[in-house]
């Protein structure tokens, strides 16, 4: 065998090179910003491998959907169509005071509110890194969705857009460390800045003064500010106020509306026309 | 060049990698054993002259693609396990399974460290003890994993 003498590059080389490499591409990766071609094409490269992992799982809920019983499936469809008309009878409210609001806009002079433009996304069950909160969907370049975008389900705010391939992407979960929404308090409109902190049915209100008017129960709905996530929608209830004097801050946390740990379906959200001129 | 071993080995890292991504029930996602490093451990002792750091390097890029890790964590972590058992390879050959099995768990645990340490400074995560229960189930993944292995190298008389 020819093992023993016939290496042609040392192995010491080879592990300087990769180092070097990789060093390289983690400094690289860390202070360039937004989706460049090469970074799309890069996460597009493992698309197929996801779709691939995603499938027996697929194949599991198909079978567990089949295997439903008819009396399950009736009951089901009873709850959804009372949901549906419970949920259709607001909307005709909504209309109308959607419709109110509008005029009052117009009598006040100041700019009236546009429906954005949205898309459902689905969640492909795959693992991720353990060290930070992200899910993979199966939306990307190719329905025109592009980084940076705001995420919500049914019930509030999700998180947002990073790492976008062509056929998928990630969602950044707000319960990452390293994402914060701006938000303000529903009941007294003071602005603040939610962080995540790692887990996933915590986050933290950073940097808040001992006076600030906070109680327990509060939500929390994103204040626009930032540009990210539109005006409104919910993200968290204050469980949770610490004021010890000793510190410089008090230390209130909070639990995300949206059920971080069971999403399913989603929602992405595109920013509103007046607003992208406005940032042009 | 790409002949039949080449392939075939590459099939057996395509599986570590659909293993390493597949979903599993949320109370045994932190137990996942580190499939693609085992495998890639296993290749760099049995057939050194075929899987080296290079190899390493590409799969570790294409684990943090499709986890969503910043890249060149995992490339990084890979190479320098990779480079440890392929620059011992002669020795951890003739070490009985067992004694193997302790020593992956001593490079395991060494991969997980550094991917901690540098997920600590890159994302400001911290440690986490749960972190390492993948170094438990590695060791004992790692007889699976051997003879598994080592019998479809027979099979197929990969050199």
């Amino acid at each position: 065998m020819k093992l023993m003498f016939g290496r042609t590059v040392s192995l010491q080389l080879r592990l300087f090179v990769a180092v070097l490499l990789s060093i390289a591409l983690i400094a690289g990766d860390r202070y360039t910003e937004g989706g460049t071609v090469v970074r799309t094409s890069l996460n597009t490269l493992v698309s197929p491998l996801i779709y691939v992992a995603n499938l027996p799982y697929e194949l599991f809920s198909i079978g567990a959907k089949s295997l439903h019983t008819r009396d399950q499936l009736l009951t089901e469809n009873e709850a959804l169509k009372k949901k549906q008309m419970l949920q259709s009878e607001q909307l005709q409210q909504y209309q109308f005071l959607a419709r109110e609001n509008q005029k009052l806009r117009a009598l006040l002079g100041s700019s009236a509110k546009q429906s954005n433009r949205k898309i459902i996304a689905q969640v492909l069950s795959v693992h991720s890194n353990p060290y930070s909160h992200q899910v993979v969907i199966n939306r990307g370049t190719t329905d025109g969705i592009s980084e940076g975008q705001a995420v919500i389900d049914e019930m509030g705010v999700v998180g947002q857009l990073t790492k976008v391939g062509s056929t998928t992407s990630r969602v950044l979960l707000m319960t990452d460390t390293t994402h914060a929404t701006p938000v303000r308090i529903l009941r007294n409109d003071v602005r603040t800045v939610v962080e995540g902190i790692g887990k996933i049915n915590v986050v933290k209100l950073s940097h808040v003064p001992h006076s600030l008017d906070v109680r327990i129960g509060d939500v929390l709905v994103t204040s626009g500010l930032g540009g990210t996530f539109p005006e409104g929608y919910p993200v968290a209830i204050v469980t949770e106020i610490n004021r010890d004097e000793g510190r410089p801050f008090a230390q209130v946390y909070a639990e995300p509306i949206a059920l971080l740990d069971r999403i399913r379906l989603l929602v992405i959200l595109w920013r509103s026309q007046q607003e992208q001129i406005n940032d042009d | 060049m790409i002949n039949r071993y080449s392939l075939l080995i590459a099939l057996s890292i395509f599986f570590a990698l659909i293993m390493a991504l597949m979903p599993l029930p949320f109370s045994f996602e932190p137990f996942r054993p580190d499939w693609v490093l085992l495998v890639l451990m296993y290749w760099s002792l049995a057939v050194p002259h075929r899987l080296n750091i290079g190899t390493a390097w590409v799969v570790g890029l294409l684990i943090d693609l499709a986890s969503g890790s910043p890249l060149g964590v995992n490339s990084l972590t890979f190479s320098v396990c990779i480079f440890i058992t392929a620059s011992n390879f002669q020795k951890i050959r003739n070490f009985s399974l067992w004694q193997q099995s302790l020593l992956i768990g001593l490079f395991l645990t060494l991969y997980h460290l550094m991917q901690f340490w540098l997920n600590h400074f890159l994302l400001g995560v911290y440690f986490n003890p749960q972190y390492l229960w993948p170094v438990f189930t590695g060791m004992v993944s790692w007889f699976w994993v051997f003879l598994l292995l080592r019998k479809y190298r027979r099979h197929f008389r990969i050199r």
